[in-house]
């Protein structure tokens, strides 16, 4: 198990490698949809701030607020696949270290980590509960009004947030070898058999 | 007789759904889990949705952020207006959207805007069924109702399609085969991005519409009951068999547990048209039935 603390510096990511399990500790940032695209549409300074050194959660949160302070109640990671077209500028605009989601990234994304020196971190998706357990704190919150609660940007402070390494800073990318792996196992299982009479 | 006020009952089904994970589901990962190599990340990661779970029902927090579409089947005697129904539902949605059992998930499709409750156009939707008989229907009063209500994540209905025979990038003809090359294609289509491991509820045959719909409703069904059709019933445990060979794995980090459970149901379809629907459902298959007879509430999930 490693410990990464944010924010981080270039050469605690280039430590890390596929397979590795990680506990993050320290300041990030949610943002989906929304957020990538006025990410790449603007540069936002006060974005920046937040994000240099630090990670991006794929993360639409229940937050309850109580006694004027906000609480994440469940939060569990979002598909990443949808921020593909962005995510590589985010990266290297902001100077994010890591990306934290569910299902991986495309091309693009794995290019950026490797110029950038960035991981993808894979969380369990639907251990919502547990992994808002990991938010100490709400620092803040950016466009909640403009985006809505799943939406917005959430700066939240985690300790010991468990996620699993799947695309590191070298190329090497766990999506890539299972879905390689599976196409060859689904080619096995579509060759034709006795009793099927294809098209 | 008033027709009851059923609202704080279907606020407790909304909060038991989103809460309580199934307890065929509960059992059907214990069991993946125990199938998993000792020591391997697919086990580990099946464990720990089962410890999340835990958390969820003891907190009443939302087993998965994502509340996702909020669909009801109500079965109703006849003495029960419909659109009163509809109102006391509306209103436990955002009863329960205001405590944090939901996650505010209606959007302006145009707009963008989020109505902050989950009520919408369309949201939530509702479904109603007679619980009569046609001679029944005049002389029952309001004395029975039963309300089912299925959460259903947007990661898994990303990953669900409809495929139209013959596909010939498939080599997929017009019969089951054709059909089992479908299911094969759609679960490596869908790999970890459903939040497997995923349920399938299959519809084959009908419109476009009435085939997606046929799959929804499989969804419905328990993961450990037998379909009554027993063509169906021996298609349902071959497809789960081959699917567990794909190596996909929990969220796609590879394993023997792909899927759950396979569920599926058919209907008549014009001479033209062979639609085959795929509904998947992710891991956190969560749907939740409430029983009001004789003036007394009770749950089952």
């Amino acid at each position: 198990m490693k410990h990464i603390s944010l924010p981080a510096d270039e050469s605690a990511i280039r430590g890390l490698t596929v397979g590795d399990q990680v506990l993050v500790s320290g300041v990030m940032v949610t943002a989906r949809d929304a957020a990538h695209k006025y990410l790449v549409e603007n540069d936002d300074p006060d974005a920046k701030k937040v994000l240099a050194g630090s990670m991006i959660y794929h993360c639409g949160p229940v937050v309850a607020r109580e006694e004027g302070a906000y609480r994440f109640v469940s939060a569990g990671p979002t598909t990443s696949e949808r921020e593909e077209p962005y995510e590589a500028a985010v990266i290297r605009r902001y100077g994010v270290r890591g990306i934290i989601g569910k299902g991986g990234m495309g091309a693009r994304t794995l290019d950026a980590l490797k110029t950038s020196g960035a991981a993808y971190l894979h969380a369990v998706g639907g251990l919502a509960v547990l992994l808002a357990k990991s938010v100490e704190k709400v620092e803040g919150v950016m466009k909640l009004e403009e985006f809505g609660v799943p939406e917005a940007m959430w700066i939240i402070r985690v300790r010991d947030f468990p996620a699993v390494v799947t695309m590191d800073s070298h190329g090497g990318n766990l999506h890539a070898e299972i879905s390689r792996r599976s196409a060859e196992r689904l080619h096995d299982l579509l060759a034709p058999s006795p009793g099927d009479t294809g098209v | 007789m008033p027709q009851p006020d059923l609202t704080d009952h279907f606020t407790e089904l909304i909060r038991r759904a989103s809460t309580v994970l199934p307890s065929d589901v509960g059992a059907a990962i214990r069991a993946a889990a125990d199938h998993e190599d000792e020591g391997s990340v697919a086990r580990r990661v099946l464990l720990s949705l089962l410890e999340n779970a835990a958390a969820a029902a003891r907190e009443s927090s939302p087993i998965c952020q994502d509340t996702g579409t909020l669909t009801f089947h109500v079965t109703h005697d006849a003495g029960f207006s419909r659109a009163v129904l509809e109102d006391q539902i509306r209103e436990a949605v955002a009863e329960a959207t205001r405590r944090s059992f939901l996650r505010p998930n209606a959007v302006n499709a145009l707009t963008g805007k989020n109505s902050g409750n989950n009520l919408g156009t369309g949201a939530p939707l509702v479904f109603f069924h007679d619980a009569f008989g046609r001679s029944e229907a005049a002389d029952t009063q309001h004395s029975t109702l039963s309300a089912t209500l299925l959460l259903k994540g947007g990661g898994s209905e990303n990953v669900s399609i409809q495929y139209s025979l013959p596909d010939e990038r498939l080599g997929a003809g017009r019969d089951y085969a054709g059909v089992r090359r479908c299911i094969l294609d759609a679960v490596h289509r869908a790999q970890g991005y459903g939040c497997a491991p995923g349920t399938l509820g299959i519809g084959i045959g009908g419109d476009r519409m009435t085939s997606h719909m046929t799959a929804k409703e499989q969804l419905l069904r328990r993961l450990d009951d037998v379909n009554p059709d027993p063509d169906l019933a021996a298609h349902e445990k071959e497809a789960v068999e081959k699917l567990n060979t794909l190596g996909i794995g929990p969220m796609g980090f590879g394993g023997r547990t792909t899927v759950l459970g396979v569920k599926i149901g058919a209907r008549h379809r014009v001479p033209a048209s062979f639609f085959v629907s795929i509904a998947y459902m992710c891991w956190a298959f969560r749907r939740c039935t409430m029983t009001w007879k004789d003036g007394t509430a009770s749950f089952e999930s």
